[in-house]
C-alpha cells in the first residue's frame, strides 16, 4: 500500500506543469484522476491475468513460434560452419565443383558434426530440398570418421572415394541455397516452386499439391459456407418468429449436435454415406438408383461437404437467429402495409437486415471449415482432404515443421486478408453475433 | 360527419370477434360504423382490444367471426398489402437500411410508378411534413419527431384513404407529442382523409378526435364525440378513464323525472341526474367533475357537507382534497378569482353541485 501511495505522488509531480488543471487540493486533477483510478486498473488486470498468460503461452506464442519457423534454417549454418563460409566464393552457376579448400571444410565440419550425429538431422532437412541428400550425409558420415584430414591432401578425391555422388554439383548447389540463417525454400514448397539454379521456377505439373489443395480447400469452404446459409436461414427464420417455448425446443435441437463427440458424428456420415449404407440402400430400395451404380458418396468431395455442413451448421443457424431476433415484426407488417407483397417485403425489407447475420455465419463457418482436420481426414478420402490435413500429415509422418509452419502460416495469410475483404465491402462493425 | 348506417359508412366492423386461445374473447361482438373523413380514436387501458382492432383493420389479424368492410366491400380476406390502408406504426418502423427518401419511395416503388412521378410525390409528402430537406437522411440520423414525420409522410405518401395509427406518439416527449397532435390534426383535415387512432393517452384523444370510441374488456364502452364524452359519461368506467373524476358510492331511493335521490354509504342524502343507475334499490356510483364542485352552500343546489384534507396552489385554481361522505379522495378545483373563498386544512365547510352535474352510474 506504502508503495502505491509513493508512485502516484510521483506521477503526480512528473505531470506537465504548463497549466494543468488543478483539484483543491493542489494537485494537477489528471494525477488525481489516475490515482483514484489505479486500483480499479490493477484489480482488473488481476482479473484477466490468468487468462492472458495462458493466452501468451499458448496461442501467442505457439503462433509467433510457427511463424518463426517457417523461415528459420539455422541447422546447415550450425553444422557446417566452415563449408558455409568456404561456400561463400563458389559460384555455383558455372557448373563445376566448389575448390580443394571447400571439400576440407566440409571434412572438418562432417568429422564435428559426426560426433553428436547432427548430420543426419542435417541430411534430412536438406533432403526435403533434394532427395537423395539424407542417405549421401548418413553414408558419408559413416566414412568421414577414418578419413585422416592431416594426411589427406586431396580432399575432392577422398570424398569421390566415399561417395560419388559429391562429384554432382547439384548437390553442392542445394547446400549453398540453404546456407543462410534465414531461408524462403518452405514458403517455395508451400507454394509448389522450387528454387532452381536460374532462380524460383514452377515444381513439375505431378508434383504439385499445395497449391492444387489450397485452392480446394477455399473451393469447397466456400461451397460449405454456402449450403450452412441455404439450410441455416429458413431454420433461423422459423426460431426467430416463433413464440418463444416453441422456439427455444427448437433451439436445443439445433444445439443438440455439439453435445455429441465430433467423432461420433463424422462416424455416423460413414455408417449413412457409404455404397453399402443407409442411404444407398435406401436408394436401390426405393429403385431410384441401380443396385450396380450406387453412389459415390464418401471418401471424395461430396463426403466432406455433406458432413462438414452438417457440423458447422450451428455456427451459421446461432448468429442469424441473433440477428433475425432483434428484426421487429413491424418492419415487415409495414412493408406489406405499404402494398408489398410476402416476397417483396422479405427480399426488400427483412433480407437486408438479416445480412449483418449471414456475414457472420459465414465467417465463422468459412473460417473454420479451411482450418478443419477431423472431418476430411474421416470422410474425404484422398480428393476430399484439405489442407490441414496436409500440414498434419508434415507434423506427424514426415517431420518437416518447416514446411507445415509455412503451410500453416499461408494458411494464417490468406484467412487475414478474407478478413480485410469482408472488412472492406461488407464492414466488420455490420457483424452481429448476438 | 359521423356515419350511422351501414350504407354511408367507410369503414364498417359488423359483429367482429377475435380470440387468440379459442377459450378468452380478446375483442367482444364489436360493432363500429365509420364515416369518410372522420377521425376515430380508439382509447383504453393496454389489453382492452383496441389495438387488436386496428390490427383487423389492416389485415395482420383475421376477425375470429364478423365482417369487417372498407368502402362497402368486406376485407376479411384481403390481404394486407392490397388494401391500401396506410399505417403509422408505435415505433415508426421506418426501414433502417434505406434513407429517407427511399423509405417513401418504397409504397410507390412496389406500385410500379415510373420515376419522375414517384420522385414528385416523394417531394410532397416531406413537405407537407417540412422534412423537404431530410431525404438523403438515414432513419437512424433523425431525431425521434423527425422519425415520426416520415412514418407519418410515408403512409401518406400513396395517397391512402383510410390511415391507421398505433400510438405513433408514444415515444415522444410532451411538449412535442402536443405539437405533433396539431400537426396531424392539420393534416387530416387538408387532405381530408379518414383516420383510425389507437391511443392510451385520453388528453390526445380529446384534442384530435371527432369521435373517440372508449374500449375496456374488449367491448366499446362509450362511443361519442370528445366533450359529449367528458360532460357526459354514460358508465363509471367512461367516467374514471377520461378527465378527472368524484365518486360517491350509494343506493337509489328514488327516481322521478329523471333525478335519482341517493342515500349515500354514510347515510347522507343527495341527488344526481339518473343515468345509467337502475331502479330503486340499486347500486350506484356518482360521479361529479371537480371543476363543477362549488364551495359554500348555495340555493336550488345539492349541498353537503366536507372537510379539508389538504390544499396546493396552482396559480390559476387551488387543488382542494376534501373529504366527503367516506371519499377521502374528493377534490375541489377553487379558481383563484377575486374574493373567492380562503379554505384551511381541517376547516369543515359546504360544498354543493347542479344535479344535473352528478351522474348516477353503474356501480
Amino acid at each position: 500500500m506504502v508503495n502505491t501511495a509513493d508512485s502516484s505522488q510521483d506521477i503526480a509531480h512528473s505531470a506537465p506543469v504548463t497549466g494543468p488543471v488543478l483539484g483543491n487540493d493542489g494537485r494537477p486533477l489528471k494525477a488525481s484522476l489516475a490515482r483514484s483510478l489505479r486500483r480499479q486498473k490493477l484489480r482488473a488486470l488481476g482479473l484477466i491475468a490468468p487468462l492472458l498468460i495462458f493466452v501468451l503461452l499458448t496461442f501467442i506464442a505457439p503462433i509467433a513460434d510457427m511463424l518463426f519457423r517457417s523461415v528459420e534454417n539455422n541447422i546447415v549454418g550450425d553444422v557446417l560452419p566452415r563449408t558455409v563460409v568456404a561456400l561463400k566464393d563458389w559460384d555455383e552457376t558455372t557448373g563445376e565443383l566448389p575448390d580443394n579448400a571447400t571439400f576440407k571444410a566440409m571434412a572438418l565440419d562432417l568429422k564435428e558434426a559426426v560426433e553428436d550425429k547432427s548430420h543426419t538431422r542435417l541430411g534430412s532437412r536438406l533432403n526435403y530440398e533434394q532427395s537423395g541428400i539424407s542417405s549421401l550425409f548418413r553414408q558419408t558420415g559413416r566414412k568421414v570418421k577414418r578419413l585422416d584430414v592431416e594426411e589427406t591432401t586431396d580432399f575432392v578425391a577422398a570424398f569421390e572415394d566415399m561417395n560419388k555422388k559429391w562429384m554432382d554439383v547439384e548437390n553442392w548447389q542445394t547446400i549453398k541455397a540453404f546456407s543462410g540463417r534465414f531461408t524462403d525454400g518452405y514458403f517455395l514448397a508451400a507454394a509448389d516452386l522450387t528454387k532452381g539454379p536460374e532462380g524460383i521456377e514452377r515444381v513439375p505439373e505431378n508434383e504439385q499439391i499445395y497449391y492444387t489443395l489450397l485452392l480446394r480447400t477455399l473451393k469447397m469452404s466456400l461451397i460449405i459456407t454456402f449450403s450452412c446459409i441455404l439450410l441455416g436461414y429458413p431454420i433461423a427464420f422459423l426460431l426467430a418468429t416463433l413464440p418463444l417455448r416453441t422456439s427455444n425446443l427448437l433451439l436445443i435441437l439445433v444445439l443438440l449436435p455439439f453435445w455429441t463427440s465430433l467423432l461420433v458424428r463424422t462416424s455416423a456420415w460413414k455408417v449413412l454415406l457409404q455404397q453399402q449404407g443407409v442411404i444407398n440402400d435406401t436408394l436401390v430400395w426405393l429403385g431410384l438408383v441401380a443396385d450396380n451404380a450406387r453412389l459415390e458418396l464418401i471418401n471424395n468431395q461430396t463426403g466432406t461437404i455433406i458432413a462438414m455442413t452438417h457440423i458447422l451448421l450451428p455456427f451459421m443457424i446461432l448468429p442469424l437467429f441473433s440477428v433475425m431476433k432483434t428484426i421487429p415484426p413491424s418492419y415487415v407488417r409495414a412493408a406489406k402495409s405499404l402494398g408489398a407483397n410476402d416476397w417483396t417485403a422479405f427480399w426488400r425489407v427483412y433480407f437486408p437486415q438479416s445480412v449483418p447475420g449471414i456475414g457472420a455465419g459465414s465467417i465463422l463457418c468459412f473460417i473454420l471449415s479451411i482450418g478443419y482436420y477431423i472431418t476430411p481426414e474421416i470422410v474425404g478420402g484422398t480428393k476430399g482432404v484439405f489442407i490441414s490435413n496436409r500440414i498434419a500429415y508434415h507434423i506427424s509422418s514426415s517431420l518437416n515443421w518447416g514446411l507445415a509452419a509455412a503451410l500453416g502460416t499461408l494458411l494464417l495469410v490468406v484467412v487475414l486478408g478474407l478478413y480485410w475483404l469482408y472488412d472492406k465491402f461488407v464492414g466488420i462493425d455490420n457483424v452481429k453475433l448476438g | 360527419m359521423t356515419a350511422t348506417s351501414h350504407d354511408d359508412a367507410f369503414v364498417v366492423f359488423d359483429r367482429v370477434q377475435k380470440s387468440y386461445d379459442g377459450e378468452i374473447l380478446v375483442v367482444k361482438d364489436l360493432n363500429l360504423q365509420i364515416a369518410k373523413g372522420e377521425f376515430l380514436t380508439m382509447l383504453g387501458p393496454s389489453g382492452s382490444g383496441k389495438t387488436t382492432c386496428l390490427m383487423m383493420l389492416a389485415g395482420f389479424e383475421t376477425a375470429t367471426s364478423g365482417d369487417i368492410l372498407l368502402g362497402g366491400n368486406p376485407i376479411n380476406n384481403i390481404p394486407p398489402h392490397k388494401r391500401g390502408i396506410g399505417m403509422v406504426f408505435q415505433n415508426y418502423a421506418l426501414f433502417p437500411h434505406m434513407t429517407v427518401g427511399e423509405n417513401l419511395a418504397f409504397p410507390l416503388e412496389v406500385r410500379k410508378m415510373g420515376k419522375s412521378e414517384r420522385e414528385a410525390k416523394v417531394k410532397r409528402a416531406l413537405d407537407m411534413v417540412q422534412m423537404g430537406e431530410f431525404a438523403g437522411r438515414r432513419p437512424a440520423q433523425l431525431s425521434g419527431g423527425q422519425q415520426q414525420r416520415i412514418a407519418l409522410a410515408r403512409a401518406l405518401v400513396f395517397d391512402a384513404e383510410l390511415v391507421l395509427m398505433d400510438e405513433p406518439l408514444g415515444a415522444l416527449d410532451k411538449q412535442l407529442r402536443e405539437h405533433m397532435q396539431f400537426e396531424i390534426k392539420h393534416i387530416h383535415e387538408n387532405l381530408g382523409i379518414t383516420v383510425v387512432y389507437v391511443t392510451h393517452d385520453q388528453s390526445e384523444a380529446l384534442t384530435m378526435s371527432d369521435r373517440i370510441a372508449v374500449f375496456n374488456d374488449g367491448v366499446i364502452q362509450q362511443l361519442a364525440p370528445p366533450e359529449d364524452l367528458y360532460e357526459r359519461p354514460e358508465n363509471s368506467f367512461c367516467a374514471q378513464f377520461i378527465g378527472e373524476n368524484n365518486t360517491l358510492m350509494g343506493t337509489v331511493e328514488s327516481v322521478t323525472d329523471g333525478v335519482a335521490a341517493i342515500t349515500l354509504d354514510d347515510g347522507a342524502k343527495v341527488r344526481g341526474l339518473a343515468v345509467n343507475c337502475g331502479g330503486p334499490g340499486s347500486r350506484t356510483t356518482m360521479s361529479l367533475r371537480p371543476e363543477r364542485v362549488y364551495v359554500g352552500g348555495e340555493e336550488g343546489l345539492v349541498t353537503t357537507e366536507a372537510e379539508v384534507k389538504e390544499l396546493i396552489y396552482l396559480g390559476d385554481h387551488i387543488r382542494c382534497r376534501m373529504h366527503v361522505h367516506g371519499n377521502d379522495e374528493f377534490v375541489v378545483k377553487v379558481p383563484n378569482a377575486a374574493g373567492h373563498k380562503h379554505l384551511q386544512v381541517g376547516e369543515k365547510t359546504l360544498i354543493s353541485w347542479e344535479t344535473a352535474d352528478c351522474r348516477a352510474l353503474d356501480a
